[in-house]
């Protein structure tokens, strides 16, 4: 098949009934409208249901009741409607339900505005509901890579039984790019949902799906468990791109859309004769800790270029644990830093490091 | 011998309705289009009428529009170019009205976008306004003759008035080849041999309109990119 051109949240409802996603759940709200718009039209088509709730926390209980049931299950909001959902997100973790969460993030706080941010960092790593649980995060920067990891958020959700979110900001969502539908393999080895509630048919006991326990050693061996299933997916989950590292003199870290404009800013700098290097998440949660392991002895700095104020600072700190001082630029609001600004910044850092 | 058609836009008539698909590319067409026009007539106006899309509007170039004397007529002029305001100015009749100024009318994607145009109906009588359907054949929706038909027809049925002319846009943005803009051309060819309609312009980067067959046609209309960021 040959390419197409697709928006971001268009590509993402595709990709989804390709990896077998036959549900879908939501409220509206912009800039991730024409997913749903995408799923009422094609899931009616290929034997699936769409439903719009009543509200984004109807939405998520819908989701937790269809993934009890063994369904590959999405729904997918914006920045104010994913924190009403995280009451839902937080059970479908405790109960070690899979299914896909999509968050086309807007500027906030409160409700905000339309246009792109990055500033759900912190509600996508460090949970927006309550209770030691983790999601598994994966922050797109263009719409090949959303579509192809929307196909293995599905996968991974069922092999680990956790949800799963895919973070783009409003800009991934509403650009359009030429895509391709690749043939997926699965990187996992699934096994059958025997644990799904799909009626005993008098054949075996009830399976229960259940977050509420009353005796707190029962509680702590189900937090037993899922820390060792973090551990699992921080090992074997953490992606990354790292970009002209050789020679760099100063390294800047950056995800989804601001990645794209850091890429032309060391492009430009190139040409002046600054050397910048960029790690790019390509996973939020776990965060790829071991790129860090690799900066080469020429860079002085570091630096988290957001669409957000410095949420991202803490890991970079963290997974550079020290050894290089951390700067940080950014836009918020729905403000898109500009490749001019950022270059600036860089020079200022760079002079100063001297 | 045949000649490859240069475009004149004085053929078109005063009043330019831009529709189409999605993410045909309507915008980029209809401000590369107002740009030309300008180069032709003292009054040119540019309306915004995408009250569908939250991102990539005719708005969001309106100084580079007026720098180069292109009148920007948008219910969000004067606000920041991203801002959210989802109404259609009341200027928009004065161009309409006025027998001098020509206009492009920028609408929004699909039958949906163009739903605000019924309101101005009593302006497109026939003779006197042309409706310019931008078609990519690389749009999910818009791959085959059907699909495009369709469009048309749900568009033509919401806004009351005929589409006049096709322009065949199509594209994968940067990497955009020949082949692509002679698969669209494909098929504006079978739309416009079932419906009747005339292939205006045949809408790419001058790259590719330059390497277009001779005998191909429509005009070749070479545009620039001017809606998309160069990181994007």
């Amino acid at each position: 098949m040959g390419k197409v051109l697709m928006k971001g949240n268009e590509a993402i409802g595709a990709a989804a009934i390709k990896a077998g996603c036959r549900f879908f759940f939501g409220y509206p709200i912009t800039p991730q409208n024409e997913l749903p718009e995408y799923m009422s039209r094609e899931l009616p088509k290929n034997e699936g249901v769409f439903l719009q709730a009543e509200s984004e926390v109807s939405a998520i209980n819908m989701v937790y009741g269809a993934a009890a049931s063994g369904a590959r299950v999405m729904t997918s909001s914006s920045s104010p409607g994913i924190a009403l959902k995280q009451e839902g997100i937080t059970y479908i973790a405790a109960a070690e339900l899979p299914c896909v969460i999509v968050n086309i993030v807007r500027g906030g706080p409160g409700l905000g505005g339309i246009q792109p941010a990055q500033s759900d960092y912190y509600q996508a790593t460090r949970g927006g509901g309550n209770g030691d649980y983790k999601l598994l995060v994966y922050a797109p920067a263009n719409l090949q890579e959303l579509v192809d990891l929307t196909q293995d958020a599905f996968d991974a959700a069922d092999y680990y039984r956790t949800p799963v979110m895919i973070v783009g900001d409003g800009m991934i969502g509403q650009m359009m790019e030429p895509i391709e539908f690749k043939e997926h393999i699965s990187r996992f080895a699934l096994s059958e949902k025997d644990w799904a509630t799909t009626g005993t048919k008098g054949q075996r006991e009830p399976n229960i799906i259940n977050t509420l326990f009353l005796d707190p050693a029962k509680l702590e061996e189900l937090n037993f468990r899922l820390q060792d299933k973090y551990k699992l997916i921080k090992s074997n989950e953490a992606r990354y791109e790292a970009f002209n590292m050789e020679n760099a003199q100063i390294v800047l870290v950056a995800y989804g859309t601001t990645s794209r404009i850091v890429k032309n800013v060391i492009t430009d700098l190139k040409d002046q004769g600054i050397n910048v290097g960029l790690i790019r998440p390509i996973t939020l949660w776990p965060f790829p800790e071991k790129a860090f392991d690799n900066i080469p002895s020429t860079c002085k700095a570091l630096m988290s270029v957001e669409m957000s104020f410095g949420q991202m600072i803490d890991d970079v700190k963290i997974a550079s644990n020290g050894r290089l001082p951390v700067h940080f630029y950014g836009r918020s609001g729905g403000m898109i830093p500009s490749p001019d600004d950022i270059i600036e910044k860089v020079k200022e850092v760079i002079g100063g490091a001297k | 011998m045949v000649h490859k058609m240069a475009f004149d836009l004085t053929k078109d008539k005063r009043i330019r309705i831009i529709i189409g698909h999605y993410g045909s590319g309507k915008t980029e067409f209809a401000v590369n289009y107002a740009l030309e026009l300008r180069k032709i007539y003292e009054n040119v106006s540019i309306c915004d009428l995408d009250i569908v899309n939250p991102y990539f509007r005719t708005r969001e170039k309106a100084e580079l529009l007026e720098k180069r004397g292109v009148k920007v007529i948008s219910g969000a002029k004067g606000h920041q170019a991203n801002l959210d305001i989802p109404m259609v100015s009341p200027s928009i009749l004065a161009p309409l009205q006025n027998p001098l100024e020509q206009v492009v009318l920028d609408v929004g994607g699909d039958a949906v976008g163009a739903r605000v145009l019924a309101r101005f109906k009593n302006y497109f009588t026939e003779g006197e306004y042309d409706m310019l359907c931008v078609i990519n054949a690389n749009r999910e929706q818009t791959q085959d003759a059907i699909g495009a038909i369709s469009h048309i027809r749900a568009i033509e049925e919401t806004v009351g008035v005929k589409v006049t002319g096709l322009i065949n846009n199509t594209h994968l943005i940067r990497e955009t080849m020949l082949e692509d803009v002679l698969k669209g051309q494909k098929l504006v060819h079978e739309v416009s041999e079932i419906t009747g309609i005339p292939i205006r312009y045949v809408s790419s980067i001058k790259k590719l309109t330059d390497l277009l067959p001779l005998n191909i046609k429509g005009a070749p209309f070479p545009i620039h990119m001017y809606m998309r960021e160069d990181w994007m």
